[in-house]
């Protein structure tokens, strides 16, 4: 579990987070949502210590953050894996190279292990038979998936998602979210995803922290999402024709009624 | 405004530099990386140096022999201008200019692109020094392969002057030979060594620098690649300036 307590953090006199509460749960899909310029991504690079914010508090499992020296953050850093937007694969490596790229920095296995490691993290993101293509020669739902064995190779105990579904189409969207929620809740992960895909607040979100101009204005799940009375939110979430059909839909049938 | 500029730019390259000089994670993975970068760096740039060495070689002879065309001057002389010449100057500092145009561009293009595509954040979220890991190889790799580029660029400029003298009428091959070997002081070789030692160390860790911290996208990039050329050119040639005066004088 991670907990957030009152993190501020500014760039120059502009505030980006006022005091940001939130608790991300093991084995959940927690989501960070809001607009483009809300402070979310800020907030997930505080979490992971690439940004350091002026106040506040980041427990991981009790462990503050903010009071780690440099070896305890690198420590930590063993224990996180994380997908970027761009996948961040390394070219020069192949498909296999990159998922065994952190078992060969971290682990004592001999090389053969490490290959049957890679290869089994590459199996279970359905990736088998790329090993030997560079991240060039594959799509962009390959890249994510290779991303996301790398980030699941060495066992992980919190996964960071940044813009999972960015520049994806639909279908394979809903398959890096039903992939994402599956290892969660397989490897018992306290999983962060920083997201805009409204498919994946419906979908996956067992806890959803929604950020509004720096500020946390709501907590909540993906079925009381339908029932906000925040209208920030309301806005955000269902701003188009389809969302608000799908809402209305649900309120009067029930969520396990959810349209096809 | 230009000298705090200066100045914070210095700072901050200043602890870079003491971020890629720190303890690799891993002994084993740092050596072949350091093999790798070796081969990338150095050994690809054998062509380049073979190919500038021995024209530039041959120019000089010529302009040497043109313009020492006299009665009063031994006709050897213009072997011993032409050798004087490329190891006080050409061997260390004109090549390691012309390199820093490719190996340079090179590795800020490289880090930059892995700045800019995560690359470089997702090693740091794996917990690992990515300066230290990424430019460490780069510094050692080329620093342990210059001396061996010195040493071809040196004989393969004699021997363009060798190939004048052969092809052409200009000046005996004898003679020419004669002043490569009359008056040769040996510490002239070690004195562009060690300058081309200083000079790759500016060519690596400046790119580096460049590449390492780009903001934005590829045209950021392509600035990047376009400054650290530019400003190791610029440092290459005032460090040039105080090796000469320290080690010859």
């Amino acid at each position: 579990m991670i907990e957030v307590k009152n993190i501020t953090k500014a760039f120059g006199d502009k505030t980006i987070l006022h005091g940001v509460n939130a608790t991300f749960h093991t084995g959940k899909t927690n989501l960070i949502i809001g607009q483009s310029g809300s402070g979310k991504t800020v907030l997930v690079k505080s979490l992971v210590g690439l940004i350091r914010p002026e106040e506040g508090e980041i427990l991981y499992d009790g462990r503050d953050l903010m009071k780690m020296n440099t070896s305890q953050v690198k420590e930590l850093r063993k224990e996180i894996g994380m997908l970027f937007q761009g996948s961040a694969l390394f070219d020069s490596e192949t498909v296999l190279g990159n998922v065994m790229f952190p078992l060969t920095m971290f682990t004592d296995m001999s090389a053969a292990e490490i290959k049957e490691r890679a290869q089994f993290c590459l199996e279970r993101v359905n990736l088998k038979g790329a090993d030997k293509k560079f991240p060039s020669e594959i799509s962009g739902g390959m890249q994510k998936r290779v991303a996301i064995a790398r980030a699941i190779a060495l066992n992980p105990k919190y996964l960071f998602c940044d813009e999972p579904n960015s520049g994806l189409d639909p279908r394979t969207s809903i398959l890096i979210d039903e992939l994402l929620s599956d290892i969660t809740h397989e490897y018992n992960i306290t999983t962060i995803i920083n997201t805009h895909d409204m498919n994946s607040v419906l979908g996956i979100g067992e806890n959803i922290v929604f950020i509004n101009k720096g500020y946390r204005e709501w907590v909540g799940d993906m079925h009381q999402i339908y029932q906000t009375s925040n209208e920030a939110l309301n806005d955000f979430v269902f701003a188009n024709d389809l969302f608000q059909k799908v809402k209305a839909y649900v309120i009067a049938n029930g969520h396990d009624q959810q349209p096809n | 405004m230009v000298i705090t500029d200066s100045l914070t730019t210095f700072g901050q390259y200043c602890m870079f530099i003491c971020r890629v000089f720190s303890i690799p994670d891993r002994w084993k993975t740092f050596f072949k990386r350091t093999l790798f970068e070796i081969t990338k760096l150095g050994v690809d740039s054998i062509p380049l140096v073979i190919v500038i060495s021995l024209f530039i070689g041959a120019v000089i002879t010529i302009q040497m022999q043109l313009n020492i065309i006299s009665p009063l001057v031994p006709s050897y002389s213009t072997g011993l201008a032409s050798r004087e010449i490329i190891l006080l100057e050409f061997s260390n500092s004109i090549l390691c200019l012309i390199l820093a145009g490719k190996v340079g561009s090179n590795i800020a293009s490289e880090i930059g692109t892995m700045r800019v595509t995560e690359q470089i954040d997702a090693l740091e979220i794996m917990g690992i020094n990515s300066a230290n890991f990424l430019v460490l190889p780069k510094i050692i790799g080329f620093l342990i392969y210059m001396p061996v580029l010195v040493i071809f660029c040196i004989f393969t400029s004699f021997l363009g002057g060798v190939l004048i003298s052969v092809f052409t009428d200009i000046i005996p091959l004898s003679r020419f030979i004669y002043g490569l070997q009359t008056m040769f002081s040996e510490w002239y070789v070690w004195y562009g060594l060690i300058k081309s030692l200083f000079f790759s160390f500016i060519i690596t860790s400046v790119a580096a620098f460049y590449g390492y911290y780009v903001k934005g996208g590829a045209l950021e990039v392509g600035k990047a690649s376009t400054n650290a050329v530019v400003a190791s050119s610029i440092l290459i040639l005032l460090l040039d300036v105080v090796l000469t005066k320290l080690l010859l004088q």
